[in-house]
């Protein structure tokens, strides 16, 4: 079949009707091929959202703390590319097919030579009364997310401020798998939650009997209420007009009557957005859609549709996957080509509500002499199925609830002998693994989403020059859309570079061929107590700016002596070495530790007193303490020696290591405080204060959910619940901010401090340089859950020495600046000059500005030099006044 | 205050120094950690090495215009003993001044100032600086 001819002269202008994923895939197809602009297509997108297409799929994150942004799709640069015009907020209402044109509802209008109908599809909302009262909601748009977390706040501040603190409950309806999508957004919201299905068992579609027992056992222990074979009647509101109950149809398993609940969500399935199709009398398909063949065009030569809104040969797709395979295969029409739908590859892989659900192949046995290998363990959660050929070789398809590690090496598999017993796919031992992924044939499909077989993962390594993950995802976009087959991209690509003889390098520096984990164990396993010794036996020169901070820190994590006892003196930085932050005139900052960020009258006279003694410029920061900056080098004792007899003591915020712990103000005082955040920061930076880490650690605690200690964005994160503490890992500030990831729920204290032990010396002991906790989550191996495995399961048999090691460090505990002060031999190295120990370097000098000192720009010394005004700072600090 | 030399003088041969000032005890520097020195208006960096070799170069960082050289990590790359920069992490060629990672950049390198050891003294040359 040919393109559409042009009904004009000049460019053929394609119309995209949709701004979704699928739109997306398909501009970003065509112009990745050369298709747009230069002789090829103008396109015109044309989204009803006031926003660019954005990741509908990771919809769920929003309300784990994500900002819109973060669901942003691909490069956003693609909406800048010539020839593509992306025109938010502009709904269709009409396709003119005689006149090639479409309507908008602000009455514009699009010529066409070649149309592509990707609406999407609509919530379905069962047509039960009551289902439009206020707090009855959908669950689609970033504009839906978005409402429904507004409503749970507003009733959640309600509750709060009428006193009653009755828990905002929820019900969602639907236990499919966007069901169990909301009901994991509802819960992450704090919400009580119940799900309603009508089904007997979860997820109907995608698992069998089994797997949704196993799936409702996983969830409801999250708790989540989980309510089968249960039909809603209908929807009451309570005196204030909001729905308040969900009345239960009769004959309802357990004999369930009602639920009363603040909120409703509607996730029953979804329906194609047909209607502009039908209004212009296209065909549509037998349960909806926009009909059309193979190539997924209409009956209308200049009209295709895609996506989720596309009946092909009579059937619709509601996952991604196949939305992705129709766009390109329009987008290869669009330039010539004949491409054809080959069939979808229905499998799914899910974390819903932190389950794994994966689904795939021939997942429920429907083929002929189909044989099921099922492995069920009811404690840990898990069940797995394998469906087999007759045989009992060829793989089928499967389900795997609670734990799906063995999906990504076994989906591609399907069609193809597993070889080996298939049980030792479904042990726990063998999910990571199977077979080696170097057996998997170049025509696997590797990644489902964006349909990047192992053929081409190894092409990208061998002939596009890839040599790590990172270039191998941009390279053939493997893994970038749910990530469900990274770990076997990831293999694939170790595998290839390990063939080709390229060695993936973790040395450190030129002095050290390994990382700073082996480094690590290196020290740890042979006791060497020195760099000398260490650069002599494993490595060679003597050492450099990167290598030598690693060991110091190294050396410091394992036994507790002072950071500047003999050789180990000449590893630290600048900052570590004379225990304070270099500023940009060679001056340092100074600052004592507040613990939790409380202080007394007292002591801040006491800080105020010595900033304004030593002339220092002072700032709050960041991490609730007193930052006191332009301290010579040779005036560091004094100023501590003053500080010290105050009772403060070194605030570390010079070294990789604990920085503050933040805390807001918490129950003692704020009439929202459900516990003591103040005491226990206290006690955090107390316990942890001086730990040594490939990086800097920031804690901070919250006293309530309001979450004032902006706890989330530290890498640990404590936030105060009715019943304990809610513990989130991982945040970050910085270059790339992360939101904390939540670790474990409502642990009494003593569980609380006993798990930050253990993730602290877990990541001290495993991390790489410069690595803050982000980061080494997201590469460590197993990720999140397997670090919460080693902490909270003890999963590596370690627990005892990592508690250990952190009670070594909280008993070896000294102040720093304390013991320098007391010894003669250390005070030596804060001489400005050898042979004028007490003289300041003559080449600083100073303005005021608000009041306080401030370094002199260039200009201003050579104003200065020229008019004699700049007053060279001396022993007592004098600055002059512009 | 270092005087900024200007670009003829920067690049000239070493000169014989004029005389020698003894700034510290030999035994008073410890093995790979600077010490700063004040010789007439010049800051000094004074280094004694793990083998024991003795280097002095200017103690002014050329990229940020402190003076702060001395306080740097001592370490080599390949076979030249090297000095990082606490500010911005420049590493720079004890014998010769030359900033390694921008070794054709006459702006960003160390004076390199004659040094000796005498009765157990160490002495920065004057009079003479070598580019």
């Amino acid at each position: 079949m040919s393109t559409p001819a042009p009904s004009t002269p000049g460019p053929r202008h394609l119309v995209v009707v949709g701004g979704g994923m699928v739109a997306h895939r398909l501009v970003e197809a065509l112009v990745d091929r050369g298709g747009v602009a230069d002789g090829g297509w103008q396109v015109t997108v044309l989204a009803e959202e006031p926003r660019a297409p954005y990741d509908r799929v990771a919809l769920t994150s929003y309300f784990s703390g994500r900002d819109p942004q973060d669901l942003a799709l691909g490069d956003p640069a693609l909406w800048d590319t010539p020839g593509v015009q992306l025109r938010r907020g502009e709904q269709v209402t009409e396709v003119d097919r005689q006149a090639r044109l479409v309507r908008t509802a602000g009455g514009r209008e699009h010529r066409y030579d070649a149309l592509v109908l990707a609406t999407g599809s609509a919530p379905f909302v069962p047509p039960v009364e009551g289902k439009d009262l206020p707090g009855c909601f959908v669950y689609r748009t970033i504009d839906d997310v978005a409402a429904l977390r507004q409503y749970v706040t507003e009733v959640d501040t309600r509750r709060q401020e009428d006193g009653s603190h009755r828990p905002v409950t929820g019900a969602v309806v639907g236990g499919g798998l966007l069901g169990l999508e909301a009901a994991g957004a509802l819960t992450a919201l704090g919400v009580q939650t119940h799900v309603v299905e009508f089904a007997p068992r979860l997820m109907p579609l995608q698992v069998d009997e089994g797997g949704g027992e196993a799936l409702q056992r996983l969830v409801g222990a999250l708790g989540v209420q989980v309510h089968a074979g249960t039909a809603t009647a209908k929807l009451t509101a309570g005196r204030d007009g909001r729905v308040a109950r969900m009345h239960a149809a009769e004959g309802s398993a357990a004999g369930l009557t009602h639920l009363d609940v603040d909120v409703v969500v509607f996730a029953a399935g979804v329906r194609p957005r047909d209607e502009l199709a039908r209004a212009c009398e296209l065909p549509v398909g037998p349960r909806g859609g926009v009909a059309v063949d193979p190539t997924c065009r209409t009956e209308d030569p200049a009209v295709w549709a895609i996506g989720e809104v596309a009946a092909v040969e009579g059937r619709t797709y509601g996952l991604v996957a196949p939305g992705y395979t129709m766009a390109e295969i329009v987008a290869d029409q669009l330039l010539g080509g004949a491409a054809e739908f080959p069939g979808a590859d229905l499998s799914t892989k899910l974390k819903l509500l932190g389950v794994d659900v994966a689904s795939f192949g021939d997942a429920f046995g429907t083929s002929p002499g189909a044989l099921s290998v099922v492995y069920g363990d009811p404690v840990a959660g898990v069940y797995k199925k394998l469906v087999l050929s007759d045989d009992a070789r060829t793989l089928l398809g499967g389900i795997l609830v609670g734990d799906a590690g063995a999906y990504a090496g076994l989906r591609p598999l399907v069609g193809r002998e597993l070889g080996g017993d298939p049980a030792a796919w479904l042990l726990p031992e063998g999910a990571e693994g199977g077979p080696a992924s170097a057996e998997l044939p170049d025509d696997a499909a590797v990644c489902s989403c964006n349909n990047v077989t192992a053929g081409s993962i190894r092409d990208a390594v061998r002939c596009d020059g890839c040599t790590d993950l990172g270039a191998v995802k941009a390279c053939t976009k493997a893994g970038t859309s749910c990530g469900s087959c990274l770990p076997l991209v990831k293999k694939l690509v170790t595998t290839e570079l390990a063939a080709a003889g390229v060695t993936v390098s973790s040395a450190l520096c030129e002095h050290f061929d390994v990382s700073r984990a082996q480094l690590f164990d290196v020290v740890r396993v042979t006791g060497i107590t020195s760099f000398s010794e260490l650069v002599d036996r494993h490595g060679r020169g003597r050492g450099c700016d990167i290598c030598k901070p690693v060991v110091a820190s190294i050396l410091a994590s394992l036994d507790s002596g002072h950071v500047l006892d003999g050789e180990r003196a000449t590893l630290q930085d600048t900052n570590d070495h004379v225990m304070a932050n270099i500023q940009k005139d060679g001056t340092y900052s100074v600052v004592p530790r507040i613990p939790g960020g409380e202080v007394t009258p007292e002591g801040l006279i006491a800080i105020g007193e010595v900033a304004r003694d030593f002339g220092l410029y002072t700032k709050i920061t960041g991490g609730q303490r007193i930052d006191l900056f332009g301290a010579r080098m040779e005036l560091l004792p004094a100023i501590w020696e003053r500080l010290v007899a105050a009772g403060f003591e070194s605030g570390h915020a010079y070294g990789k290591s604990l920085r503050t712990v933040k805390s807001c103000v918490g129950s003692t005082w704020c009439r929202y405080g459900v516990q003591d955040s103040v005491a226990l920061a206290i006690a955090l930076e107390l316990r942890y204060r001086g730990l040594r880490s490939p990086h800097k650690i920031k804690l901070g605690v919250s006293g309530c959910a309001r979450e004032c200690a902006e706890a989330r964005g530290k890498d640990v994160g404590v936030i105060a619940t009715d019943n304990g503490w809610n513990l989130y890992v991982g945040g970050n500030g910085g270059f790339t901010p992360r939101h904390a990831k939540l670790l474990a729920e409502d642990l009494d204290t003593e569980t609380l401090v006993r798990t930050i032990d253990r993730f602290l010396v877990y990541y001290v002991r495993t991390a790489d340089r410069l690595q803050r906790t982000a980061p080494w989550l997201e590469e460590i191996e197993g990720g999140l859950e397997h670090v919460r495995a080693v902490v909270l399961d003890d999963s590596l048999g370690i627990a005892a020495d990592l508690d250990a090691a952190m009670a070594d460090h909280v008993e070896g505990y000294t102040d720093e600046w304390r013991a320098t002060l007391e010894d003669p031999e250390k005070l030596r190295r804060f001489a400005s000059f050898v042979n004028a120990p007490d003289s300041p370097d003559p080449s600083l000098s100073y303005v005021v500005e608000r009041g306080q000192p401030r370094p002199s720009t260039a200009a201003e010394r050579t104003a200065g030099e020229a008019t004699g005004a700049v007053l060279v700072a001396g022993p007592r600090l004098e600055v002059f006044s512009r | 205050m270092t005087a900024t030399l200007p670009p003829e003088t920067q690049h000239s041969e070493t000169t014989a120094p004029t005389g020698w000032t003894a700034v510290c005890r030999y035994a008073d520097l410890q093995p790979e950690r600077g010490v700063a020195a004040l010789v007439g208006d010049q800051q000094v960096a004074v280094f004694r090495l793990f083998d024991g070799a003795l280097h002095a170069v200017g103690h002014r960082d050329p990229v940020s215009g402190a003076h702060v050289i001395a306080r740097g990590i001592v370490g080599t790359r390949g076979d030249a003993p090297t000095v990082a920069s606490p500010m911005y992490k420049q590493v720079f060629d004890l014998r010769t001044g030359v900033c390694l990672d921008a070794p054709d950049d006459p702006t960003v390198r160390l004076p390199v100032h004659p040094v000796q050891l005498r009765d157990g003294w160490v002495e920065i040359g004057t009079g003479a600086v070598a580019p």
